[in-house]
């Protein structure tokens, strides 16, 4: 016991020693009995991989790659434009995972040579790894919609990362007159949380109703239908007047010339639909369309559709042998969402354990819950539980499923608790 | 002297470091890990929550598990997302869970209560509960579950389902709870709740 502690403990030390080197150019021999795992993004899935690894396998050496040194969750920064949450509440950092004996490298992996088995990272770092977990979530197609670019994105965010851009959104509908309007553009699947451009419409909603109530909010989608939709609906109808002419949501979906084709910031407008008609705005959040994130494109773990193929079963790259990609960036059939990359990342973790250790894979099990917060005590969630079938992802017949539309006035307010309590504990899991 | 004392002390970290990890890296096998860790991204770590409406599940019996389980996927007891998950998962499932849980320690996070309705709830507790609820609700015993430290906002809508019968409970409990509401209405269940929340050491 007390020499497996020491060795922990050295090995805690020497990751420590590493980091506090920058800049200095060095190769991380792969030289631990467990192996050497390289993660690439500390993200809902990366920061779980991590966790889990060291926990499943301490002889297993155990280094993270991520550019910030600070984490914004996606998750629940709608809250922070509807007003009701704290930029500061999303923000986490990597010092738990440090002490677990994870090794955290705060730059930015530039390249993956699959053959030599090695990462790069913007430091000059050359990592050598026995295995390598890309979690790199999503990257923004800028070029997807004429006119915007991430320099316009500094006056029209996406706000699709969370952190500078979700601030500046929020200071923007806070600088906003009364009476003003705001255009949200959704974009077409696939893409990060698909319930997430309708949630961020009723936090918009949510924060119009109580400090500007002559505004409105005008969603322009590139699609005809969305999770959840029937119950965005129900919630928008009770509580901010959707369908009425007072209503403070309008949504146009593609079929009524809602896909946005165009922006133009110099006089905040949009242009959408077949016959580019125009819209103009005060405040204006462009949702690009997705794909997985740069440094997936850039290495070779993508196909014709912008994201990473993979065997389901285990993670493991269809195009990269012991390269694993999980959450967003992977084409899986579960929701990109933060809970589902979690999920994924822990199948992930017996898939590597396992082939490290030259074992069979075990059975896999994988769940999405996820919960939108439409406003005051209004909570609808969606849940499904997945089993691997023949390749694919099968999610388990009668069960999972949406908030059941007759749910009580009480029912609803406790899905808010409950999606706070969520990301309580689904934030622990990842950073404590 | 000096010496020593840094060194005790270094030796006290390490120690600590080292149970710490221990205690962390006290991980299932991985089969078990693969159903239970589906779990804890929303029960928190070995199902202790640190999110106060979702229940610790952590030291919950196993009759207990198996019996909330299963009557969330058959719909006779009803939450708002339980039922939809349980339905995901088989008896084998939920047994391998069940064992796991069973096994964890339940950890109390700090939560604040108040100490004249939990005097009060002390009270109710002595005359109504004791009888199933041994141990003021430290010990989950013929599915009696752990009440002790369990977070106030959970207790307090379990409570309140209890109470509009919207969960089913022993014909004794319903006589108890039935006596509880006729002399103190909804306060007493607040005050039940604070009591039992504000519990922290094992009497």
């Amino acid at each position: 016991m007390s020499t497996l502690n020491r060795r922990q403990f050295l090995k805690a030390s020497a990751g420590l020693a590493a980091v506090s080197a920058v800049g200095m150019p060095y190769l991380s021999h792969a030289d631990s009995k467990g192996g050497h795992v390289v993660i690439i993004g500390g993200g809902a899935g990366g920061t779980i991989v991590a966790k889990y690894l060291r926990k499943a396998d301490p002889s297993i050496q155990v280094t993270l790659v991520e550019k910030n040194a600070d984490y914004y969750t996606c998750f629940m920064s709608n809250e922070v434009l509807g007003g009701d949450r704290t930029i500061d509440s999303l923000k986490f950092g990597y010092d738990a995972l440090a002490k677990q004996g994870v090794e955290i490298v705060t730059e930015e992996a530039t390249a993956i040579d699959p053959t030599a088995k090695t990462v790069t990272t913007s430091g000059g770092k050359t990592l050598k790894y026995d295995r390598l977990v890309v979690s790199p979530g999503i990257s923004l197609v800028y070029e997807g919609i004429e006119g915007y670019s991430k320099e316009v994105a500094e006056k029209i965010p996406h706000a699709w990362k969370a952190g500078a851009q979700t601030t500046l959104l929020r200071g923007q509908l806070e600088a906003m007159k009364d009476g003003g309007v705001v255009i949200v553009t959704s974009p077409p699947n696939p893409y990060r949380c698909p319930p997430g451009p309708y949630e961020r419409v009723s936090q918009i909603a949510h924060y119009l109703k109580k400090h500007k109530p002559k505004s409105k909010v005008l969603l322009l989608d590139a699609k005809d239908s969305f999770p959840k939709q029937g119950l965005f609906i129900q919630g928008w109808t009770k509580l901010y007047g959707y369908g009425t002419d007072k209503s403070l949501i309008q949504w146009l979906p593609a079929a009524e010339q809602g896909k946005v084709v165009r922006v133009d910031a110099s006089d905040m407008s949009v242009y959408a639909g077949d016959l580019e008609d125009k819209h103009t705005a005060d405040v204006i959040n462009v949702i690009p369309p997705q794909k997985a994130g740069k440094i997936a494109i850039d290495s070779g773990l993508t196909d014709a559709t912008g994201w990473c193929p993979v065997d389901k079963r285990t993670f493991e790259s269809t195009l990269h042998k012991d390269v694993y990609v999980i959450g967003d960036a992977a084409i899986t059939e579960m929701p990109k969402s933060a809970y589902s990359a979690n999920s994924q990342a822990k199948v992930c973790v017996a898939a590597i354990v396992t082939s490290l250790q030259g074992k069979e894979m075990i059975e896999p099990s994988y769940v999405n819950t996820c919960y939108s917060i439409v406003g005051e005590d209004y909570g609808i969630s969606v849940a499904a539980i997945f089993k691997y079938k023949e390749g694919a992802l099968a999610s388990v017949e009668g069960a999972g499923g949406v908030t059941p539309s007759d749910a009580s006035a009480d029912h609803l307010r406790r899905e808010v608790l409950y999606a706070h309590s969520w990301f309580k504990n689904i934030t622990v899991d990842m950073f404590s | 002297m000096i010496k020593r004392n840094t060194l005790s002390a270094s030796l006290f970290m390490l120690l600590s470091m080292g149970l710490h990890t221990a205690a962390s890296a006290e991980a299932p096998d991985l089969a078990t890990g693969m159903l239970v860790n589906t779990c804890v991204a929303c029960h928190g770590p070995s199902g202790s929550s640190h999110g106060p409406a979702i229940p610790s599940i952590a030291g919950m019996s196993h009759d207990t598990f198996m019996n909330a389980m299963t009557t969330y996927k058959s719909d006779e007891r009803k939450e708002t997302i339980m039922n939809r998950i349980a339905k995901g998962y088989s008896e084998a499932d939920f047994e391998v869970m069940a064992a796991y849980f069973a096994k964890q320690e339940f950890v109390r996070f700090p939560q604040e209560t108040d100490s004249k309705k939990a005097k009060a709830g002390a009270k109710l507790h002595k005359q109504h509960c004791e009888n199933c609820h041994a141990d003021n609700g430290f010990t989950d015993e013929d599915g009696s579950s752990i009440l002790a430290g369990q977070w106030l906002p959970y207790l307090e809508a379990s409570l309140s389902d209890f109470s509009k019968k919207e969960r089913e409970m022993p014909k004794k409990m319903a006589d108890a709870m039935k006596a509880v509401m006729k002399k103190g209405g909804e306060a007493s269940l607040e005050q039940l709740a604070h009591f039992y929340a504000s519990q922290t050491k094992k009497p």
